[in-house]
């Protein structure tokens, strides 16, 4: 499976919680919002990057498969 | 392919008439004497002859209009055409200048897009405060001949991102007018939650002359990468600024002077309105009216704006202003739009100002390279690559502010809601 992470800006509440799980591909700007690295989640963070979609409190990362 | 009716030789077209309606709306009489009547054409001849033609959007994408029609001709339970007549950038004057003036021509487009789509219903939504255009509509609509399909007229709120069209569908269907997070796009899910296709006016406007002369006729002007006409709405440093209608292929220079020309020299001009790029006036004069020249200087036509700068104009102080409306007019949904756009329209003010060290520059840049397309809409977008050629143009200026030492007069761009110009009829003719 090859997947990519993407954020909806809109339901993004500046938690942080991805960036503290996943900090390979996923860093904060200066207002605590989520800069994703949208290129193709490599093999071994696939599992890192399902947890951080999945504790996302305003379920706001997805995880999209190609 | 036959039947097509001699077209006008030469500009103007979309235009053509406006001179004699005493400005009001063109009647349906004289529409009709103008442009001859509009023929009938299938779905598939006329959207290839759009296509042929090479029509792209007017609302600033350039997205090829056949494109368009073609991928929404083949969706299933297509709601509606959508006339897109928001208009929300400050600047720009075509749009209710088509609708207040030339309804016909742009009901015209409506109907045969809905009829080559299969929509049940077309819907023209504007502006609340553009009641020239509500009337001329309801005006024009009270007595055409019964249109083969309703056409709905819609008056929504007017912020700078109201007419983004994600936020288009959104008021139509929830009575908020916000952009959405996309995809899925109107042309997937939009108005009633099902496909919906949305355009422009003057793409309308323009797919109704197609339809009437095809598109040999409507090649005649222009390149062969940009054919046909644009409108092209001129203003600041010009003696008459208004809404032209120009081939593409037209020199920078012949814009202006169609404008009436510069009333002083000029320092740089914006290119694409306020989410445009602004261009060093002697580097822009060296342009024409095309993609291909815009694209080398980075910018696009976008919805078709022009603002001429004079010298004794400051551009870092118009800049300022237009950054901090554009941070105002933020949906403040999307967290990097709204606190990114704000730190940056701070820090630009406070360059303008001259209470800044040139060091704010670089924290400025970096903002906008990490605020590009981080909002569920374009306007993050739109907004940092003004402010980047604002820099690129009038950073040399910024050491100058800081040392108290800029004359120039105060700033008059267009801000804070639509600004009705004074609008003019092309004077140029091939």
């Amino acid at each position: 499976m090859s997947a990519r992470l993407r954020v909806n800006p809109i339901a993004c509440e500046a938690h942080g919680l991805c960036a503290e799980l996943l900090p390979e591909l996923i860093r904060l700007d200066d207002w605590g919002y989520p800069i994703i690295d949208e290129s193709e989640v490599p093999r071994e963070l696939l599992g890192l990057a399902q947890r951080a979609v999945d504790v996302c409190p305003t379920l706001a990362l997805l995880l999209d498969e190609d | 392919m036959s039947g097509w009716l001699e077209g006008h030789p030469g500009l103007p077209r979309l235009l053509a008439g406006l001179e004699n309606t005493g400005g009001g709306p063109m009647t349906l009489a004289e529409h009709s004497r103008v442009h001859g009547e509009l023929p009938r054409r299938s779905a598939s001849e006329l959207i290839g002859a759009i296509e042929r033609s090479g029509l792209r959007g007017r609302g600033g994408a350039d997205f090829p209009t056949a494109q368009k029609l073609r991928t929404l001709a083949g969706a299933k339970r297509v709601s509606a055409v959508v006339v897109n007549g928001s208009e929300t950038e400050p600047a720009s004057g075509k749009d209710r200048l088509l609708l207040s003036r030339l309804p016909h021509l742009v009901l015209d487009g409506a109907m045969l897009a809905a009829q080559a789509v299969g929509a049940p219903e077309v819907i023209v939504q504007i502006g609340k405060s553009t009641l020239g255009s509500l009337q001329a509509l309801e005006g024009a609509l009270a007595v055409r001949p019964v249109d083969p399909v309703p056409v709905h007229l819609v008056a929504a709120p007017e912020g700078y991102v109201a007419g983004e069209e994600s936020a288009v569908m959104h008021y139509l269907n929830d009575g908020r007018p916000l952009p959405t997070f996309v995809p899925p796009r109107p042309f997937q899910r939009g108005f009633r939650g099902r496909p919906t296709l949305i355009q422009n006016p003057e793409t309308l406007a323009q797919v109704a002359l197609v339809a009437r002369f095809g598109e040999r006729w409507y090649r005649e002007l222009g390149t062969d990468a940009d054919p046909g006409s644009a409108l092209v709405t001129i203003s600041g440093a010009v003696a008459a600024p208004g809404v032209y209608e120009l081939a593409f292929g037209t020199p920078m220079t012949d814009l202006v002077e169609a404008a009436g020309g510069a009333t002083e020299p000029m320092r740089a001009l914006l290119v694409g309105g306020y989410f445009g790029t602004w261009v060093d006036a002697v580097q822009a004069m060296r342009l024409r009216l095309a993609r291909e020249d815009l694209r080398s200087v980075g910018c696009s036509l976008g919805s078709g704006v022009l603002i001429v700068l004079g010298q004794s104009e400051c551009g870092l102080h118009e800049s300022a202003r237009v950054i901090d409306y554009l941070a105002r007019q933020s949906a403040h949904q999307c967290g990097p739009c709204t606190y990114g756009l704000r730190a940056i329209a701070d820090s630009v003010g406070a360059l303008a100002a001259g209470v800044a060290h040139e060091r704010e520059r670089d924290r400025v840049l970096r903002w906008v390279a990490e605020v590009r397309g981080r909002g569920a809409c374009h306007h993050p977008d739109g907004a940092v690559r003004f402010v980047t050629s604002a820099l690129a143009v009038f950073g040399k200026e910024i050491e100058s502010h800081r040392r108290g030492r800029c004359g120039a007069r105060p700033a008059r761009l267009p801000i804070g809601g639509p600004t009705v110009r004074q609008t003019a009829v092309a004077a140029r003719r091939q």
